[in-house]
């Protein structure tokens, strides 16, 4: 790792401040990717600001929503009472994610924020246009198993890692952020971005601003939900695919459904259309088919990802047969 | 072991007054002395670049004052400084958990945090859960289950074990085997650890 300075704030503003006013000054909550990626030497910072004994780390339900502090650990989110009983795909997708050591260190805010796992981005040695500007883009003509099939543009075709962001996204979840320019609130589906010919930019948070909070908004998703995660091994590793979906099924009829999906894209992968196709439909096995049909549709594979399309459609039917019997 | 004397107070002077030679003259900082001392000493702390950082830690059970750089790990502070090496490196990237110890009482990646961040924090390693020459009930059946062979992993394993005793993550063999995922074997040990910990977990020893 390069050498860097280290600053431990005592406020939230003295945190914002260390960060807005330095170049490559950065957060540091868990560390897991941060400094995954300067060892790497992916990320150079010259200055950590370490947030970590800032007041973040509450969970309570505040006007009928949950409350999540950005420095809440993903193990203790995945295993409290609230998230357990009102929003338990929650639970399932963060202990769908890495290791119980990684979830004891992991935050919401850094979990977030945590960058792709495309290879040539971990490979300072290859071309890569999200680490490099302009350099070229390593998977597209190289080994791309791992890569999207919604959303990539001809500059990236990397997927966001992260379970816990698809739940939250399904889940309508809402972003709170507070930087130099004051606090502003971000609906969960448009933080991340898609690459477009900004593939260096993740997601639309502003230099300096820090996550401060997730809230989701009360439902009826506490029953008939399901995160399905599938992957190269059963444990600790990172998605193919992944689908979440949550339903409300009143009387035999899915009254609302929600949709998502991990390692298919730039972002967790709301799934509208077939949310839409769901609603006011009955739970069978062919509305379901039909639905993932839908889902499906736009998907576009590379060389290597061509079985991804397939995988996906046979994973969210499976998900919706999971989340609808239970 | 001579953790301590490794730490020779020569050392930790020089690391502060280095710190707040540069932090004035680098970082033109408007601070005085007594200051700084006050601040590294309560939640805010600063460090530069070039700069040593005292940090207080219990490790095992030992209270410690420390001086580290900003980019040293929690691994790597207690292998190369503190000379506790049953703490493995594996991979350094937090994808085989060789280097997992406790930090208040929670099992965690030493190789994925910086020891600077670990103010006030109690660390537990593989050196500190026997109780004197009585082994922790999870080092006896790892040895009585053959839940090792070239033992490279091990330590991290038996870290990883208790915690995962203790959290109640234990109730199955299929559990155990999820929430003993994120430690690798390369031997492939892993039917044998996992009957190591369901006998300790059946056994009823506390943990
Ligand atoms: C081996 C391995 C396997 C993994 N497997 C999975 C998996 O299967 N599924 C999965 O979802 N994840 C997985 N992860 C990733 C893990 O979930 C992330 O590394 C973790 O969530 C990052 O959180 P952190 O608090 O450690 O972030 P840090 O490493 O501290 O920070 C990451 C980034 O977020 C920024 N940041 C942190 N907090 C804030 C904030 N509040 N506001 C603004 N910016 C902030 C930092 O500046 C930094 O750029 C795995 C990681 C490893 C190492
Ligand atoms: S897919 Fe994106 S992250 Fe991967 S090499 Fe191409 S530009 Fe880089
Ligand atoms: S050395 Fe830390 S997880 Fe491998
Ligand atoms: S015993 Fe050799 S790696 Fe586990």
């Amino acid at each position: 790792m390069n050498q860097f300075s280290y600053v431990r704030p005592a406020n939230l503003k003295a945190a914002i401040d260390a960060v807005a006013k330095d170049k490559s000054a950065r957060f540091i909550a868990g560390g897991t990717n941060l400094l995954d990626l300067m060892k790497s030497g992916v990320v150079t910072s010259e200055k950590l600001v370490d947030i970590n004994r800032l007041p973040l780390k509450d969970i309570q339900l505040s006007e009928g929503a949950l409350h999540i502090g950005a420095l809440v650990l993903n193990s203790d989110l995945a295993a409290h009472d609230l998230v357990k009983t009102q929003h338990p795909l929650l639970s399932q997708a963060l202990l769908a994610g890495a290791s119980q050591q990684l979830r004891n260190m992991a935050t919401v805010g850094g979990n977030m924020m945590q960058r792709t796992r495309c290879t040539y981005f971990y490979d300072t040695t290859m071309p890569c246009n999200k680490r490099a500007p302009n350099s070229g883009c390593g998977a597209i003509g190289g080994i791309n198993r791992m890569h999207a099939i919604f959303g990539a543009s001809d500059s990236c075709i990397a997927v966001h890692p992260s379970d816990m962001c698809v739940a939250l996204a399904a889940l309508d979840a809402m972003v709170l952020v507070t930087g130099p320019k004051g606090s502003r609130r971000i609906p969960f589906t448009d933080f991340h971005r898609l690459p477009g010919n900004t593939p260096q930019l993740d997601n639309n948070l502003g230099k300096g601003e820090l996550i401060t909070a997730v809230e989701i908004p009360s439902n009826h998703f506490t029953k008939n939900i399901y995160y399905l995660k599938v992957r190269d091994r059963a444990s600790y590793a990172f998605a193919l695919v992944s689908v979440a979906v949550a339903l409300d099924i009143r009387d035999g009829v899915i009254h609302e459904a929600r949709l998502a999906m991990g390692g298919v894209a730039h972002k967790p992968w709301r799934l509208p259309e077939a949310e839409k196709a769901l609603a006011g439909k009955a739970p069978t096995a062919e509305n379901f088919r039909i639905a993932a049909g839908i889902a499906t549709q736009s998907a576009k594979a590379y060389k290597h990802n061509m079985f991804k399309p397939a995988l996906a459609l046979n994973s969210i039917q499976t998900a919706l047969q999971k989340a609808a019997s239970v | 072991m001579s953790a301590e004397n490794d730490q020779h107070p020569r050392d930790k002077q020089a690391g502060r007054r280095d710190f707040l030679k540069q932090s004035s003259a680098m970082m033109a900082l408007a601070l005085t002395p007594p200051l700084v001392i006050k601040a590294a000493a309560h939640d805010e702390a600063i460090a530069g670049i070039f700069e040593k950082m005292p940090v207080n830690m219990e490790i095992n059970g030992k209270k410690m004052q420390l001086s580290v750089e900003p980019r040293t790990t929690l691994l790597d502070l207690l292998r190369e400084q503190l000379a506790l090496t049953g703490t493995k490196k594996g991979c350094d990237h937090g994808q085989c958990g060789a280097c997992t110890v406790h930090v208040n009482g929670r099992r965690i990646n030493s190789c994925l945090t910086l020891a600077v961040m670990q103010e006030g924090n109690q660390v537990t390693t593989i050196e500190g859960i026997a109780n004197g020459d009585q082994l922790h009930p999870v080092q006896e059946a790892f040895i009585k289950h053959d839940g090792f062979q070239c033992g490279y992993c091990t330590p991290g394993q038996i870290m990883s074990a208790v915690a995962c005793i203790r959290e109640g993550h234990a109730g199955s063999p299929e559990q155990i085997r999820e929430f003993m995922s994120g430690n690798i074997c390369r031997c492939g040990a892993y039917d044998n650890i996992v009957n190591a910990i369901v006998d300790v977990k059946s056994g009823g020893k506390t943990v």
